[in-house]
C-alpha cells in the first residue's frame, strides 16, 4: 500500500467529520437569508465553539476508553466561577482566567485520581463528581448573575480583521497549544495505547497511569475553557442544570460524529471539533428553513442517528461474521 | 565456554498466588552468548519465572542479580531499562497503533518533548529488517496484520530495544516455517553478539536446533539443568511430565468406513480466500488439515460452521444437502456440529465467568426445559465433563481465567462435547499447550472417533498430523492441493505439499 493510503485510513474519521460539516454548513449558508457573510459565520462560530471545546475535552477521555459525564458540569462550574473572578483590570482579569483554568484542571484531576487509583468505573465516577461540581456551582451562583470583563468578552467573541470570527481563532489556538503537542507526545501516544489495549500498553512498559491522568486533567482544562467562553457570550454566570447535562450528552454525540471510537484508541480531538461544528449546524438548519423550533430536538436526534449509521455501513461489507464483534 | 560469569542469576526465587505455589526455590544462571531453553508443561512455573524476570510480577522470596548486582524490577519498564526484554506469548502489541508506533513504544525517539516521527520510522525500518520482516509496512495498523505478521512485529519490537537478555516465550508458535527460519538466524546472530537468550517452546525440534543449555521445570520446581544434546527426547519428556512417556498417539482408525460421509462439501469458495474446496469426512475418521499457516484452513472451518457470509458451494450432512446459516444452526441436532476455535481467550471462553457456566454455554438447550436451566442436570453434566477431560480445577465455580492454558483449552473442548456433536471441527487446538495435555487431547479425539464422531482437525504441528490423522488434506492458497492417507503422511510429504511442490518432488 502507498503511504498516503495509510494516512487516509488513519485519519478517515476526522476527514469524514470535516466533510459532513462542510456540506451542512454550505446548505446552511446557502439558504440563510443573509447569505454567506462574516456575520452569519460569526454567529454560527460563537455557538459552535462552546460545544467544540467540550467535545475536545470528551474526546481526550474517550480515547483512553473512558468517558467523562462531568464535562458539562465542569463547564457550568467554570462559568459560575468566571462570573465572579474574570472582572476588573487587565491584571485581575488575567489572574481570574488562570484561576478558572486551574479549577477546571483540578476537577479533571479529581476524576482522574478516582478512576485510576480508586479503580472505579469512569461512568459512575463522573456522574458523582459531576453532581458535586454542580453543587459547588450552585453555591457560587444560587441565582443567575455576576459579570465579566466586557472588553475582553467582546474581543473574543467578535471578528478579527472584520472577517474571521475570533472564537474560531481561539479554537485554533487551543488546538495548536494543547492538542497538537499532546497527540505527538509520549503521554498522548500512551493514551491511545491505553484505550486500544491497556494490558498490552502496561506490558510494553508505557506510562499508562500518567497518560490517563493527563487525559482527565486536560479534559477538565478544556471544559473550563468552554466555561470561560460561555461567560464571554452571556456576560453572566448561571448554575443551569439542564444546560450542563445537555452539553455532556452533546459532547458525546459530537465525539462520535467526529469519528472517535467509543471503544477507545481511535480518533482525534480535531475530529471531535468538526463533529461539534456539524452537530451545531444540524440545529441551525431548521432555523434557516423556517421550521417551528419545537421540531429541533426530534430533527437533531434523527440526523444524529443517520450520521452515526453512516460509519456502520462498512458492516454490510463484512463477510466474516466474527468481524461484527469488536 | 569462553564466558564464565553469568549475566543473570536467580537464587531461591519463590512466588505464590493466593495459596497456590507457582514457583519454588528456583535457581537459574543465564550466560551471555548462550541460548538457554526452559522446558516444562503448562503450569510448571515457566510463565511465572519469565514474568518475574521481566518485572511483571515481583517474587515473594529470593534474589535476582544482573552482572552480579542484586536487582528488583517493579514494572516491565524497569526490566526493559536494565536490558531484559521479553517477547510474550500473549501478544503485547497495541492494535490501533501503527507498526512503527508499536516498535518504539516503550521509548519513542523525542525531539523537544515531541515524538520524532522520522526517527521513529528509521528505527522501525531497521528493526523490521533485523527481524527479517521487510514485507511489513511500518505505517500499517497492527490490527490489520495477520497473527504471524504480528508476531514478527513483536520480535522486531524486542530487537529495537537492544536487549542484553532476550526472553522468547513461545515466540514462534504463530509463525510460518519460513518466518521461523528467519527468527532462528536472528537469534543465532544475537547469540554471537553476546546476548543471553532464554527460549521457551513446546516444539522439541526447535529446542534441539537452538539450545545450548536446558532447564526443566515441573510443578513450580526446577528439576534439572543440562547441556543440550546430552539427553534424548524421551528422557526430556519424562523429566517434564514426571512419568514414563510412551505411545503419544493412540492407534488409528481400523474399522470399515461408513458408506455415507457425515460431512462433505463440494466447490466451497469464499471471497478469494477459499477456492473450490471439496472434502468428505466419514464417521469415525480423523481428518487433518495441513499446510502453512494462513492458507485458508481457518476460513474453511468457519465456512463449514456458517460464520462466513456469501460462501458458495454445497455442504452435505449425512449425504443430504444442508444449510448452515450460523453457529446456532450448526450446533442444532439436525447438523450436530462443533467448532473448537483458534483463540480460546476470545472465541472460546468468557474468561471472567465460572468454569461451570462456560461449560454449559453450547448446550443450554439440553440442560433446560421451557427456558429454565435444570440445576441438578447441569451439575451432573459438568461433573461428567470435568471427569472425562480430567480438568484440573479446584472448584467449577471459579472463573475460567484462573485455569492454566491447557486446562482452559480442555474447558473449550468439554463445552462442545457436552452438546454431543456428531461432527467436530478443531482449529489448531494444541497450540501453546503442554505435552501431557496434548497427549490427553489426542486420546480424546480418537475416543470420540471410535464412537462414530467425524473429526476435521487443523494443526500447525506436523507430528500431530502424522500421529493423529487417518487422512490429511494439505491446503495452499485457499485450495486443497494434496490428500495424503495412511503411511503416505510423512513429514517430507507434508512439507513438500505445503509449499505446493509435492508433485514435483514425487516425480
Amino acid at each position: 500500500m502507498k503511504e498516503w493510503r495509510f494516512w487516509l485510513t488513519e485519519n478517515q474519521g476526522t476527514l469524514i467529520a470535516a466533510a459532513t460539516f462542510a456540506v451542512m454548513f454550505a446548505i446552511y449558508a446557502g439558504n440563510h437569508p443573509a447569505g454567506f457573510t462574516p456575520n452569519v459565520v460569526q454567529t454560527a462560530a460563537n455557538k459552535a465553539t462552546l460545544l467544540a471545546f467540550v467535545a475536545m475535552a470528551q474526546a481526550l477521555v474517550i480515547i483512553t476508553s473512558g468517558i467523562d459525564l462531568s464535562v458539562g458540569m465542569i463547564l457550568t462550574l467554570s462559568n459560575c466561577l468566571a462570573s465572579w473572578i474574570v472582572v476588573g483590570t487587565a491584571g485581575e482579569t488575567t489572574l481570574g482566567i488562570i484561576g478558572v483554568l486551574i479549577a477546571g484542571a483540578m476537577c479533571g484531576a479529581l476524576n482522574g485520581l478516582i478512576v485510576i487509583f480508586g479503580r472505579l468505573q469512569p461512568i459512575v465516577t463522573t456522574i458523582a463528581t459531576g453532581a458535586m461540581f454542580y453543587g459547588i456551582a450552585l453555591f457560587l451562583r444560587p441565582f443567575p448573575g455576576g459579570s465579566v470583563n466586557e472588553t475582553l468578552a467582546d474581543f473574543l467573541t467578535g471578528k478579527l480583521f472584520k472577517l474571521i470570527p475570533m472564537s474560531f481563532v481561539a479554537l485554533a489556538v487551543v488546538i495548536l497549544v494543547v492538542w497538537v503537542p499532546y497527540s505527538r507526545s509520549v503521554l498522548g501516544r500512551a493514551a491511545y495505547a491505553a484505550g486500544s489495549s491497556e494490558q498490552a500498553a502496561y506490558m510494553s512498559g508505557m506510562p499508562v497511569k500518567m497518560a490517563k491522568f493527563m487525559a482527565y486533567v486536560l479534559s477538565g482544562l478544556l471544559a473550563s475553557v468552554g466555561g470561560l467562553y460561555l461567560t464571554f457570550f452571556s456576560y453572566t454566570g448561571e448554575a443551569a442544570y439542564a444546560s450542563g447535562n445537555t452539553y455532556t450528552l452533546f459532547s458525546i454525540a459530537a465525539v462520535v460524529l467526529g469519528g472517535v471510537s467509543l471503544m477507545g484508541g481511535r480518533g482525534s480531538a480535531i475530529g471531535a471539533v468538526f463533529g461539534a461544528l456539524a452537530f451545531r449546524t444540524i440545529g441551525d438548519l431548521l432555523f434557516v428553513f423556517d421550521f417551528d423550533p419545537l421540531w429541533q430536538p426530534l430533527f437533531q436526534g434523527v440526523v444524529l442517528l443517520f450520521a452515526v449509521s453512516i460509519s456502520a455501513f462498512g458492516l454490510f461489507r463484512v463477510r466474516n461474521k466474527l468481524d461484527w464483534f469488536p | 565456554m569462553s564466558e564464565t560469569k553469568p549475566l543473570l542469576t536467580m537464587r531461591g526465587v519463590t512466588k505464590r498466588y493466593g495459596g497456590v505455589l507457582a514457583l519454588k526455590d528456583a535457581d537459574l544462571d543465564i550466560m551471555p552468548g548462550r541460548i538457554h531453553a526452559v522446558l516444562g508443561e503448562n503450569g510448571a512455573g515457566k510463565s511465572t519465572l519469565i514474568k518475574i524476570m521481566a518485572g511483571v510480577v515481583s517474587p515473594d522470596e529470593g534474589q535476582i542479580s544482573l552482572d552480579g548486582e542484586a536487582v528488583s524490577f517493579s514494572s516491565p519498564a524497569a526490566a526493559n531499562a536494565a536490558g531484559i526484554v521479553c517477547v510474550f506469548q500473549e501478544l503485547s502489541l497495541i492494535p490501533d497503533l501503527s507498526v512503527a508506533d508499536n516498535i518504539v513504544i516503550s521509548k519513542p525517539p523525542q525531539l523537544l518533548g515531541l515524538i520524532n516521527r522520522r526517527k521513529q520510522r528509521e528505527i522501525a525500518e531497521k528493526a523490521l529488517a533485523d527481524a527479517g520482516a521487510t514485507d511489513i509496512h511500518p505505517s500499517a495498523l497492527v490490527k490489520d496484520l495477520s497473527l504471524s505478521r504480528r508476531q514478527m512485529v513483536e520480535i522486531a519490537k524486542a530487537l529495537a530495544r537492544k536487549p542484553r537478555v532476550l526472553i522468547l516465550d513461545e515466540a514462534t508458535s504463530a509463525l510460518t516455517s519460513a518466518d521461523v527460519e528467519k527468527v532462528f538466524s536472528v537469534i543465532k546472530r544475537l547469540r554471537q553478539e553476546g546476548v543471553a537468550i532464554i527460549y521457551i517452546s513446546h516444539r522439541m525440534h526447535e529446542i534441539a536446533e537452538l539450545a545450548d543449555d536446558c532447564t526443566v521445570f515441573r510443578n513450580g520446581r526446577k528439576i534439572a539443568t543440562y547441556k543440550a544434546g546430552t539427553k534424548s527426547d524421551t528422557e526430556v519428556v519424562e523429566l517434564m511430565i514426571g512419568r514414563e512417556y510412551k505411545n503419544v498417539f493412540p492407534p488409528k482408525f481400523s474399522g470399515e468406513r461408513a458408506s455415507v460421509p457425515a460431512l462433505s462439501c463440494k466447490g466451497l469458495s469464499w471471497a478469494g480466500r477459499l477456492r473450490d474446496v471439496s472434502l468428505s469426512v466419514y464417521p469415525g475418521e480423523v481428518i487433518g488439515l495441513g499446510g502453512l499457516d494462513g492458507q485458508g484452513q481457518r476460513e474453511l472451518l468457519l465456512a463449514l460452521f456458517g460464520v462466513l457470509r456469501g460462501a458458495e458451494g454445497r455442504i452435505d450432512i449425512d449425504g443430504k444437502p444442508a444449510t448452515v446459516g450460523d453457529p446456532s444452526r450448526a450446533k442444532g441436532d439436525s447438523i450436530g456440529m462443533a467448532l473448537i476455535p483458534e483463540d480460546r481467550k476470545t472465541e472460546g471462553l468468557m474468561l471472567p465467568m465460572s468454569i461451570a457456566e462456560n461449560l454449559c454455554f453450547s448446550s443450554l438447550g439440553r440442560i433446560s426445559s421451557m427456558g429454565i436451566i435444570d440445576k441438578a442436570e447441569s451439575e451432573a453434566k459438568i461433573a461428567e465433563m470435568i471427569e472425562l477431560l480430567s480438568i484440573k480445577a479446584e472448584n467449577p465455580a471459579l472463573p475460567v481465567s484462573s485455569l492454566s492454558g491447557g486446562n482452559q483449552q480442555k474447558v473449550v473442548i468439554a463445552k462442545w462435547l457436552m452438546n454431543e456433536p456428531r461432527i467436530v471441527l478443531l482449529n489448531d487446538p494444541t497450540r501453546g499447550i503442554d505435552v501431557g495435555t496434548k497427549q490427553e487431547i489426542y486420546a480424546l479425539l480418537r475416543k470420540l472417533a471410535d464412537k462414530g464422531v467425524a473429526i476435521l482437525f487443523y494443526s500447525t504441528d506436523y507430528d500431530e498430523l502424522i500421529g493423529c490423522c487417518d487422512r490429511v488434506l494439505v491446503m495452499y492458497d485457499g485450495a486443497v492441493v494434496r490428500e495424503l492417507a495412511g503411511d503416505a503422511i510423512t513429514e517430507h510429504a507434508l512439507v513438500a505439499s505445503a509449499l505446493n511442490i509435492g508433485e514435483v518432488a514425487r516425480a
